[in-house]
């Protein structure tokens, strides 16, 4: 499979990505250090903010310690798709088959345009033409194709994998547009490394099916595609199973579509009618998620999964909408869902002249090219079990219920205090069918790291997110203090409590009297840091009733941190 | 086997026991394109599929049953010797109603189950971890709006095997009656952490009262912590009086004294 000019079974492709979509959405310069927060980890960079390290995955922290004047945004993924909208309209006066993928990226097929325009190359320099103009009129305020700005990126390929890739590795429109000449796949492809086989926004480490597959040629030796595609496909198919073989055709440049795609017969596609019309983006989300499992139960019925969508609205006036849409892989029901909102989002708030005049009546999905499913293989141990996808499909649900972040899974970090221990990070569904809450061994048993200054077990069953003042009086009932030699100035005999807000139980009971204390336990962290030095001092006390509290003095104010519930 | 869709296998009869009408059966003609060598006869290749749920249905194993309760930790022994019975509604309270609460958790999530908290912002996940839940199969949900609190709990009902819920708002009795329901049903232990006595900790927590029938009642009746003294040493150990009552258990209840977190951080007997 090692053949130079080999016929690609996957028509030409050009693929349009504008880089850092979600910074453009906001409207960002890009010449100030800014970037953009999803799920907790950065999503999208500006350039100067790269050239001091950020990058893409790194969680706020990281990010902020490499650069802290780093202006941070949240990500406003209604926003970005809104405007991406008004590009993929704009692209349809240069082919009606626009496929739009995730705000930001999208590509077409190009036989049809091609001959229109006279040539690849021209149709390149239209399309960043209409690209460009669409970005400008969008209002963004954001120098497009300038110096500073990297516009937008054109690839162009036999197929939509090798297309991706010539425009991520290519500069800024026109002049700098990657173009693979047919059947050159291999020899572009051969040189990349492994890892761009993995869904965009992971990472090998995070534990998935595809960035196992990846980790596995890592460790095997072949870092490279070309090495990859070396391989014979008996071999790759018997080893890492259907997965394995679709990542193969990929790596071989002969096709990016999955084994066994076909195209759907009619009837799979899902309908859904609202009367009154709708034109609340919260209620079509809504309808969007329940139209979007119900074509994903129809599917998995018949062991099938959808890799490409038509999604159309129409409105009671009569005006329609339908776009197309595909990702890498397949698509799952919240991929599904989301695009929808997406596309509705943009169609409902788009520019006055698109946007329609009455809600919508009519929404259909219509599947439009499946591939048999796949299926997770269901593991005896260390895989993914039928109990992992249950929680990770009702997590999802509830994601959808109560909005992202909601939902979190705990990790070890390792602390001094009972809060800094353990860390939660939101639950992410992962990008295709099926979906668990990843990884086994994540979580992890308490490492014995040393942290000196740390507070010694057992840990308390209760950390109040917000600590409640108190005074700690001693038997004078004067305050009780630390000196600068951490000794406390008296021992501690009452706990005095404020009054608790109308309707609440005090956490501490009033007046409780304090029968057994330990400590004080000093801590002085970043003594050097004058802004972020933190200073505080832990003392253990029992009262009366027989509860165990935590309590800290931080800047003479004592608080209750924990309680040993 | 089912992969690549090319090669079709079959189900044997044995495994159907009546033949399935495929009313829905696709006509050659509808993949043109489809140029597949593995056609068994002339039947077109989605013939096995739509009898793969059925089939996947009537393979599973019968329910065991040692898997109709979930294992608890050695200390827990003396208050539930068969384990927790699934499907039941629990309510824990109390003093020390959490570390309770993440004692019956603990052994459950070693083996496979997972577990989720809804609603309760101040649980400690740093004792979770030492009590020996597995933080791998443990899921944090922040606390639904009143509107919002049974359909999200429900959904985890389904769906995992432990929900420990604390509810701010006290749930209507239809809601609780269809969890307690779904509860049965799936097989999920459903857990109330509740405040009642005075000087427990919990700001806004619901006072003690379950609108439903609660199969067992966990309650901390004595505390004494044994370590600090005069300023010296530190918290070592809790030793607490636990009683439980409810469905299945003799009508006192029962009683046992436990270490509560023990000396090194997991439940133990004295």
């Amino acid at each position: 499979m090692g053949g130079s000019a080999v016929i690609s079974a996957a028509g030409r492709t050009l693929v349009v990505g504008c880089p850092d979509w979600p910074l453009v959405a906001l409207g960002v310069a890009s010449d100030e250090s800014a970037l953009v927060l999803g799920a907790g980890r950065v999503v999208a960079a500006t350039g100067p903010a790269r050239a001091v390290g950020v990058a893409l995955g790194q969680r706020r922290r990281e990010a902020q310690f490499l650069c802290p004047e780093v202006r941070v945004l949240a990500r406003d993924e209604d926003q970005e798709a809104r405007r991406f909208e008004a590009v993929v309209s704009a692209l349809g006066t240069v082919t009606p088959w626009v496929e739009a993928r995730r705000p930001g990226r999208c590509s077409f097929g190009v036989r049809g345009p091609v001959r229109l325009f006279g040539g690849e190359s021209a149709l390149v320099r239209h399309t960043a033409e209409v690209v460009d103009a669409a970005v400008a009129r969008i209002g963004a305020g954001v120098p497009v194709g300038t110096a500073t700005g990297p516009g937008c990126q054109i690839g162009v390929a036999d197929g939509a994998f090798a297309a991706d890739l010539a425009a991520r590795s290519g500069g800024a429109a026109p002049e700098h547009s990657v173009i693979v000449p047919r059947g050159g796949s291999p020899a572009f492809l051969g040189p990349l490394p492994v890892g761009v086989l993995l869904p965009v926004g992971s990472s090998v480490g995070s534990a998935d099916g595809s960035t196992d597959l990846v980790d596995v040629l890592i460790r095997l030796g072949l870092t490279t595609l070309g090495a990859f595609a070396a391989l014979p496909v008996a071999d790759v198919l018997a080893r890492f199973g259907t997965d394995g073989l679709d990542a193969h055709r990929l790596a071989s440049g002969i096709d990016d579509r999955p084994v066994g795609h076909r195209p759907a017969p009619p009837d799979l596609a899902v309908s859904m009618a609202f009367d009154p019309p709708v034109d609340r983006i919260d209620r079509v989300a809504f309808a969007a998620r329940s139209a979007a499992e119900a074509l994903h139960e129809r599917l998995s019925a018949r062991g099938m999964a959808c890799t490409r969508v038509v999604v159309e609205a129409e409105t009671e006036h009569g005006q329609r909408v339908s776009r197309r849409w595909r990702d890498e892989g397949v698509l799952g029901s919240v991929a599904v869902a989301d695009r929808v909102r997406w596309q509705l989002e943009g169609w409902l708030h788009g520019p006055p002249a698109v946007r329609p005049t009455s809600g919508i009546t009519r929404l259909v999905l219509a599947p439009d090219e499946i591939v048999p499913a796949s299926g997770r293989q269901l593991g005896f141990w260390g895989g993914v079990s039928a109990a992992d996808e249950r929680a990770g499909r009702a997590c999802a649900r509830v994601v959808g219920l109560m909005g992202p972040g909601s939902v979190r899974i705990p990790e070890w970090r390792g602390g001094r205090d009972p809060d800094d221990r353990v860390v939660l990070t939101p639950f992410v569904e992962p990008l295709g069918e099926g979906g668990s809450v990843n990884c086994p061994g994540r979580g992890g048993k308490p490492e014995v790291e040393p942290w000196p200054g740390a507070l010694p077990g057992p840990s308390p069953a209760a950390v109040h997110l917000e600590p409640v003042v108190i005074d700690v009086v001693d038997a004078a009932g004067a305050p009780v203090g630390v000196d600068g030699r951490s000794r406390l100035s008296a021992p501690p005999d009452r706990l005095i409590v404020p009054q608790p807000p109308a309707g609440s139980r005090p956490v501490v009971a009033p007046g409780a009297r304090v029968v057994a204390w330990a400590g004080p336990w000093p801590v002085d962290e970043r003594w050097w840091d004058p802004l972020r030095r933190r200073r505080r001092v832990r003392l253990q006390v029992v009262t009366a009733d027989g509860t165990a509290f935590l309590v800290v003095l931080t800047d003479g104010r004592w608080t209750v941190a924990a309680t040993y519930d | 086997m089912f992969d690549t869709g090319d090669v079709s296998h079959p189900l044997p009869q044995s495994l159907l026991a009546e033949a399935e009408p495929f009313d829905d059966l696709l006509p050659e003609e509808a993949f043109p394109g489809d140029s597949s060598p593995g056609k068994v006869g002339s039947r077109p290749v989605l013939w096995a599929v739509p009898s793969l749920a059925e089939a996947a249905r009537r393979v599973r194993t019968t329910t065991l049953a040692v898997d109709r309760a979930l294992p608890v930790l050695e200390a827990l022994d003396g208050l539930l010797p068969d384990g927790l019975r699934r499907g039941v509604t629990v309510e824990v309270s109390g003093t020390g109603a959490r570390s309770v609460a993440l004692a019956l958790m603990a052994r459950a999530t070693g083996t496979g189950s997972w577990a989720v908290v809804v609603g309760d912002g101040d649980l400690g996940l740093a004792a979770a971890a030492e009590v020996g839940v597995a933080l791998e199969r443990l899921v944090v949900v922040d606390a639904p709006g009143r509107e919002q609190w049974a359909p999200v709990v429900a959904t985890f009902v389904g769906a995992v095997d432990l929900v420990l819920v604390s509810p701010r708002h006290r749930p209507s009795i239809g809601d609780v009656r269809r969890l307690a329901a779904r509860c049965r049903e799936r097989g999920s232990v459903l857990v109330n952490l509740s405040s009642e006595s005075s000087g427990s900790p919990g700001v806004g927590r619901l006072v003690g009262d379950w609108p439903g029938r609660l199969d067992l009642r966990f309650s901390i009746d004595e505390a004494v912590w044994d370590g600090p003294h005069g300023g010296q040493g530190r918290l070592r150990s809790r030793r607490v009086e636990v009683s439980v009552t409810g469905r299945g258990l003799p009508t006192e209840g029962r009683r046992d004294t436990l270490l509560l977190p023990g000396p090194s951080g997991v439940p133990a007997h004295p």
